[in-house]
């Protein structure tokens, strides 16, 4: 199979070339700019296809290049790297097809797409990392591509923004990479592998993987945004919308994620580090996190910067579910991987969509604003309620598994409480969003909107994203247990963890 | 064939020589012996790679009579990096400089340079090292003279002094070489030299003239104001070669020759010395107003990290974990070369551009310039350690033997100048992406960007993805490194 094995690479290229391109591309030829972003998109995802195809029947697709001794570039696609693949490039496709819509007339569209282009890259490198070493190549890359783009605007306020953005990843960077070498100086170079590498290795010292540990958790909860390391993600919300949709669901956070998850099971194995002590200490980071941005969303009039918040409690629910051991739980970990971002991508192209058509940046401006935008406001109000966890939506499925895997851990008595009062917080402030959205009368003038001619409430372009997403959210809730869904993928996954 | 090694030297004298009789013709003179020059040492390397050392004696001389030429593997790498950033920084200087008569000073001058360059790196005794700094050093003088503003005079003069200074120092040490031991060859003395008196103090002598010319903190001070007034592609050649070539010089003579002298001890202040450059210059950088000050402070820090890894090489075991931190050596300060030249040519291109290079002010002129700003911020990226970059495999290692040698704490000291690196660098590109006018054509001044991108190119895609086959060349030839 020589063709699987070049396929990761081929998939890197697929973003990376075209991105490279439109940044020749002329500012006005907007036809041209198109089309190699979408050639880029539609092709990766036939690559990714073929992809889940061959790590499904469990073809090797491994791809190795020495750097130097000791120091591969290691590509490799399994299972979790498919759902992680997958997510990018399917939320890639459907940001970009809304950031066209978005940036219709702004400035500097080509380094724009361009950068857009390299930050999917290095997700998707991210996620086909085989080792340590490529892991970290690809996670400073993800920040050096996103830093444009967060900057994007150019004001003073983004220009801040992405200063803080970058001083907090970069310095999450550094501890990362310190953890890494250290590790590799005692253990040798590390492949990811299922279950674990570590436990294998019995004569490493305990309180130096501890160490370890610490230094690459604080590395990836930069990016994670695990307390007390979120600071930068409210103040990276000055970013254009779709940067903001692809920032919180699929790219930065995400890969912080990511990478706990990876180092938990596929380093360290997740009965090692419990072995270590690892996980409760991981667990109550995680915990205190979920309570904490929501508390802190409670009190947020600006949209956006709720959203941020929530951003915060909701990913640390993977950090959670890996925090647990068990094979539930941590299928409630990688679903949530995936649903979280369905749903708050669509919420962040609602956002969008409500600052750009009607200028309505807070909420407290949100009036009635179902009836002037119902489809837009269908899909918050689904992906707001998935947060919540009401079923049928995907976001329930996560927090099922999270709870029985946490009752199946004998972690129930500080799970479920946790649990249960981040769905009554999540209530809190997604609740009144829809009351007023559905309920309240409009008002007389919205405060800056837009004339829009066309048969829907706003350009296609835009609309249809949120719409498309808020219907995977409810599909992947409805059809949890059918073939190739994400609840699907990720019980494989558990199974070959444990 | 055999014969490249000297053509690397003489084919660049001839052109300077040349290049004064028939100043109109200079600049296609000096491209075309670069060009033959840079030629030579890719079959020097190749050479060294297949045969091993090439030793030449110029005019049969027995060796400790006669110029001995020898390269190996640490001179013909750090060749092959000085002849790349010098073609590069010859064609952008062919449009650089406007000015009749500064062009015709400029190309004697700067092919005198290469000459020294390369003579410098390929010498095989004692006394011509000496003779090559100082040509070295006076052709750099005279060249950042060339700028002809006051204190591009002042800086130029102090430059000379202290330049000169130096090299007496480094004298006074290799007479006392050639009294104790009756020979300046340096694989001859490599036998030769104990850890006498007499050679301790030599070999202090030596390494004090040499931390002076490499700028090791706290023998920094006169470097900043040189490297900033110079012209762009001679502040390139400066900041990302003659510097280096001091520390080529100090590790050829700690490794191969004093290798018995140099006590953990010593190692240890140096290394020191080199983390608070590191701290120190990273810091100044930041401070700095002007873009080609920081990119000066900046080469303060980045000379910081070589003596780091001396304490490190010392300490470890002889074999593949020393072999690697010495490659890991040899490697951040290739990517340095590659980088600062390309930092500097960029800054040089937005200093014409808008005819200042204060960081403040660049909101507009970098938005004006993509390309420039690209290389800026892809040299940046060398910079600060980041990948795909050389210098992150160079960190990489340097934190691994740290570790490896016990010495934990130059971790932090790593940590922290890349924060400062970070901030310094990504100071300029917030500037860059600010409020300003609208965006230029990507390409605008094509013979001066595309120069500075190629530098900018090797210090991150090749060297950061593909230098695999220099660890091989070194390991392969690291007998040197064992005495």
């Amino acid at each position: 199979m020589d063709f699987f094995d070049h396929l990761p690479l081929l998939i890197l290229l697929s973003s990376l070339l075209p991105g490279l391109a439109i940044f020749l591309v002329r500012e006005e030829n907007h036809l041209l700019r198109t089309s190699l972003n979408l050639f880029g998109a539609f092709t990766k995802l036939g690559l990714v296809g073929l992809m889940i195809w061959g790590v499904f029947h469990e073809w090797v697709t491994e791809m190795r290049w020495q750097i130097a001794p000791g120091l591969e570039l290691v590509l490799h696609a399994d299972a979790l790297s498919v759902v992680f693949v997958t997510l990018s490039t399917v939320l890639w496709l459907v940001t970009t097809i809304y950031a066209i819509g978005y940036l219709e007339h702004s400035p500097h569209r080509s380094r724009f797409f361009g950068f857009f282009s390299l930050c999917v890259t290095a997700t998707v490198g991210l996620a086909l990392a085989g080792n340590l070493f490529t892991f970290v190549l690809f996670y400073e890359l993800l920040t050096l591509a996103t830093y444009p783009l967060v900057a994007h605007k150019g004001s003073a306020e983004a220009v801040r923004g992405a200063r803080i953005y970058l001083t907090y990843t970069l310095g999450g960077g550094i501890m990362l990479l310190i953890g890494v070498v250290w590790l590799h100086t005692i253990a040798g170079p590390i492949d990811f592998q299922q279950g674990g590498v570590l436990s294998s290795l019995t004569h490493l010292d305990p309180w130096t993987l501890r160490w370890i540990f610490l230094f690459m958790i604080i590395g990836l909860g930069v990016k994670a945004a695990l307390f007390p390391f979120h600071g930068w993600l409210p103040q990276a919300m000055v970013a254009p919308a779709p940067v903001s949709a692809l920032l919180h669901a699929v790219a930065v956070v995400k890969a912080g994620a990511f990478g706990i998850v990876r180092v938990v099971y596929d380093v360290f194995g997740v009965e090692y580090a419990d072995a270590l002590g690892l996980l409760p200490f991981l667990g109550a980071i995680a915990a205190f996190t979920i309570v904490y941005g929501s508390v802190k969303a409670l009190s947020q009039d600006h949209l956006k910067r709720r959203l941020a918040y929530s951003t915060i409690s909701q990913v640390s629910y993977i950090a959670l579910g890996t925090a647990i051991l068990g094979p539930l739980a941590t299928i409630g970990g990688i679903v949530h991987l995936v649903h979280q971002g369905v749903m708050k991508i669509t919420l962040f192209f609602a956002a969008g969509n409500y600052a750009e058509t009607l200028g309505v940046h807070h909420v407290s401006e949100m009036d009635g604003i179902g009836r002037r935008m119902p489809a837009t406001t269908m899909a918050f109000s689904i992906a707001a309620l998935g947060m919540i966890g009401i079923p049928p939506i995907a976001g329930f499925i996560s927090k099922w598994y999270l709870g029985l895997g946490a009752l199946q851990a004998g972690a129930g008595f500080w799970v479920i409480p946790v649990l249960i009062a981040s769905s009554l917080l999540n209530a809190a402030y997604f609740l009144p969003i829809l009351y007023r959205a559905w309920f309240k009368p409009a008002m007389v003038k919205w405060p800056a909107e837009k004339e829009h001619s066309g048969r829907w409430e706003m350009p296609g372009a835009l609309m249809w994203p949120p719409v498309i997403t808020a219907t995977l959210a409810l599909l992947f809730g409805l059809f949890a247990a059918a073939p190739f869904s994400p609840l699907e993928w990720a019980t494989l996954i558990a199974g070959r963890e444990y | 064939m055999n014969d490249a090694i000297i053509w690397v030297i003489a084919i660049p004298l001839l052109g300077s020589l040349i290049s004064i009789i028939w100043s109109r013709y200079a600049s296609m003179i000096a491209i075309i012996s670069n060009l033959l020059a840079l030629a030579a040492s890719i079959i020097i390397v190749a050479q060294v790679y297949q045969y091993g050392p090439v030793n030449h004696a110029l005019g049969s001389w027995q060796s400790g009579l006669g110029i001995s030429l020898r390269a190996d593997a640490l001179s013909s790498i750090l060749l092959l990096m000085s002849m790349i950033v010098i073609s590069a920084a010859t064609f952008y200087a062919g449009a650089y400089f406007t000015d009749p008569v500064k062009r015709a000073r400029f190309w004697p001058l700067w092919l005198m340079l290469v000459v020294a360059l390369n003579a410098l790196l390929l010498s095989g005794d004692l006394f011509n090292l000496y003779v090559t700094l100082e040509l070295l050093g006076l052709s750099a003088v005279a060249l950042t003279a060339l700028s002809d503003n006051r204190a591009a005079l002042q800086a130029a003069i102090r430059y000379l002094s202290i330049g000169l200074l130096g090299s007496l120092v480094f004298l006074a040490g290799v007479a006392l070489i050639y009294m104790g031991h009756g020979t300046l060859d340096l694989v001859a003395l490599s036998n030769k030299v104990q850890a006498e008196p007499l050679s301790q103090v030599a070999f202090g002598l030596m390494t004090a003239g040499l931390l002076i010319k490499s700028a090791l903190f706290p023998l920094h001070f006169w470097l900043p104001s040189a490297h900033a007034s110079a012209p762009a592609p001679v502040s390139a050649a400066l900041s990302a070669l003659v510097v280096k070539v001091a520390v080529y010089i100090l590790l050829r003579l700690w490794v191969d020759v004093f290798d018995l002298v140099l006590t953990p001890l010593s190692a240890m202040l140096l290394g020191t010395l080199g983390a608070i450059a590191v701290i120190w210059g990273s810091w100044q950088a930041l401070q700095a107003q002007r873009l080609k000050l920081m990119a000066a402070y900046s080469t303060v820090a980045q000379i910081g990290y070589l003596f780091i890894f001396l304490p490190l090489i010392v300490a470890l075991p002889e074999g593949p974990v020393q072999d690697a931190a010495f490659t890991a050596l040899l490697l951040m300060a290739l990517t340095h070369g590659f980088a600062k030249s390309a930092f500097f040519l960029s800054a040089g291109v937005i200093q014409q551009y808008c005819g200042h290079d204060r960081i403040a002010e660049l909101g507009g002129t970098a938005r004006a310039l993509p390309l420039t700003t690209f290389v800026i911020a892809l040299s940046g990226v060398a910079l600060i350690g980041l990948p795909p970059s050389g210098t992150f495999l160079g960190k990489w290692y340097l934190i691994s033997s740290s570790f490896q040698a016990g010495q934990w704490w130059w971790v932090p000291v790593i940590a922290i100048g890349s924060v400062l690196a970070t901030a310094y660098v990504f100071r300029i590109l917030g500037y860059a992406f600010g409020p300003g006018e609208s965006v230029g054509r990507v390409l605008n001044r094509g013979r001066e960007e595309i120069p500075a991108l190629l530098l900018a190119l090797f210090a991150t895609l090749i060297l950061g993805l593909g230098s695999f086959e220099l660890w091989d060349f070194v390991a392969q030839h690291s007998e040197f490194l064992r005495g």
